[in-house]
């Protein structure tokens, strides 16, 4: 099932909706990465609340898509790993190191309008 | 040869009025959502709090994505387990795929063959109470993992 990727200008907000198979996942990557030159976003939200579980593939993909993006000129959040999500992943051993998050998507954009401040590009 | 990290034996795990197993094909990633979902149903059938199921759940995930990537194809079977009055759930991930040629590498965290993070066996046995791997390269490969809830 294809995630709907919404631009909200200079954002693109990616919301999962359900659960998502690995060719899920790759291609919401391969679309982000794409669509952030397309439509010059300054950012990316994912938003992942409605996952139940981020696994080893799907922890690495979502850091695929921070580093990918970072290489196109935007930043990234993740956003929305609930509590158990959260606990299973470091049980397992994932850390999404320099991966950024928040905890939900208002909290998502308030943290891509600050780099954006910063990083006087406007 | 049949290596096991932990010493279980499941024929004796499984009461007989434990009943029934679930057993899910997995042949491509998408036979990993599905035999997530029928792990935490089951796990949540049984009283696991939200996080014990999360956590039989990842364990799911990352038991059947081995099997996509290394054997092709294999199953996941679900089994409820009752033992000195503790309930618990048994998941079995069996292939017919190249075995491990050296399974204290695989155990290693941060080991991959399939350019992964090398966290799936080391952080399976992590977040399960059981874990155990029989495996002959060129036969396939067995991980029996158990879970009990708090």
């Amino acid at each position: 099932m294809a995630v709907p990727i919404l631009k909200q200008s200079p954002y693109l907000i990616a919301t999962i909706q359900s659960a998502l198979s690995d060719a899920d996942l790759l291609s919401l990557r391969d679309s982000l990465t794409e669509q952030v030159g397309r439509f010059r976003s300054r950012g990316v939200i994912v938003d992942v609340t409605a996952l139940d579980v981020l696994d080893s593939f799907a922890s690495r993909t979502l850091r695929d898509i921070s580093y990918m993006v970072r290489l196109r000129g935007a930043e990234t959040v993740i956003v929305g790993i609930q509590p158990e999500v959260a606990f299973a992943m470091v049980q397992l051993g994932v850390t999404l190191k320099d991966v950024a998050t928040a905890l939900d998507l208002e909290e998502g954009l308030a943290y891509l309008d600050k780099k954006k401040l910063n990083s006087g590009r406007d | 040869m049949p290596i096991s990290t932990k010493k279980s034996s499941i024929a004796d795990a499984t009461s007989p009025e434990a009943g029934e197993e679930i057993c899910v094909p997995v042949r491509s990633d998408n036979d990993l959502v599905n035999a997530r979902h029928e792990g935490r149903r089951l796990a949540e059938s049984l009283g696991f709090s939200s996080s014990e199921t999360t956590l039989v759940a990842t364990a799911i995930s990352e038991l059947a994505r081995n099997i996509v990537n290394y054997a092709l194809r294999g199953e996941i079977v679900l089994r409820r387990v009752d033992r000195h009055a503790r309930r618990g759930i048994t998941v079995i991930a069996r292939d017919e795929g190249p075995g491990i040629a050296n399974v204290k590498l695989a155990m290693q965290e941060g080991y991959s063959t399939s350019g992964g993070l090398g966290l799936g066996l080391p952080g399976v046995r992590r977040i399960m109470d059981e874990f155990e791997i029989e495996t002959e390269p060129g036969r396939g490969t067995t991980v029996t993992v158990s879970k009990w809830r708090q």
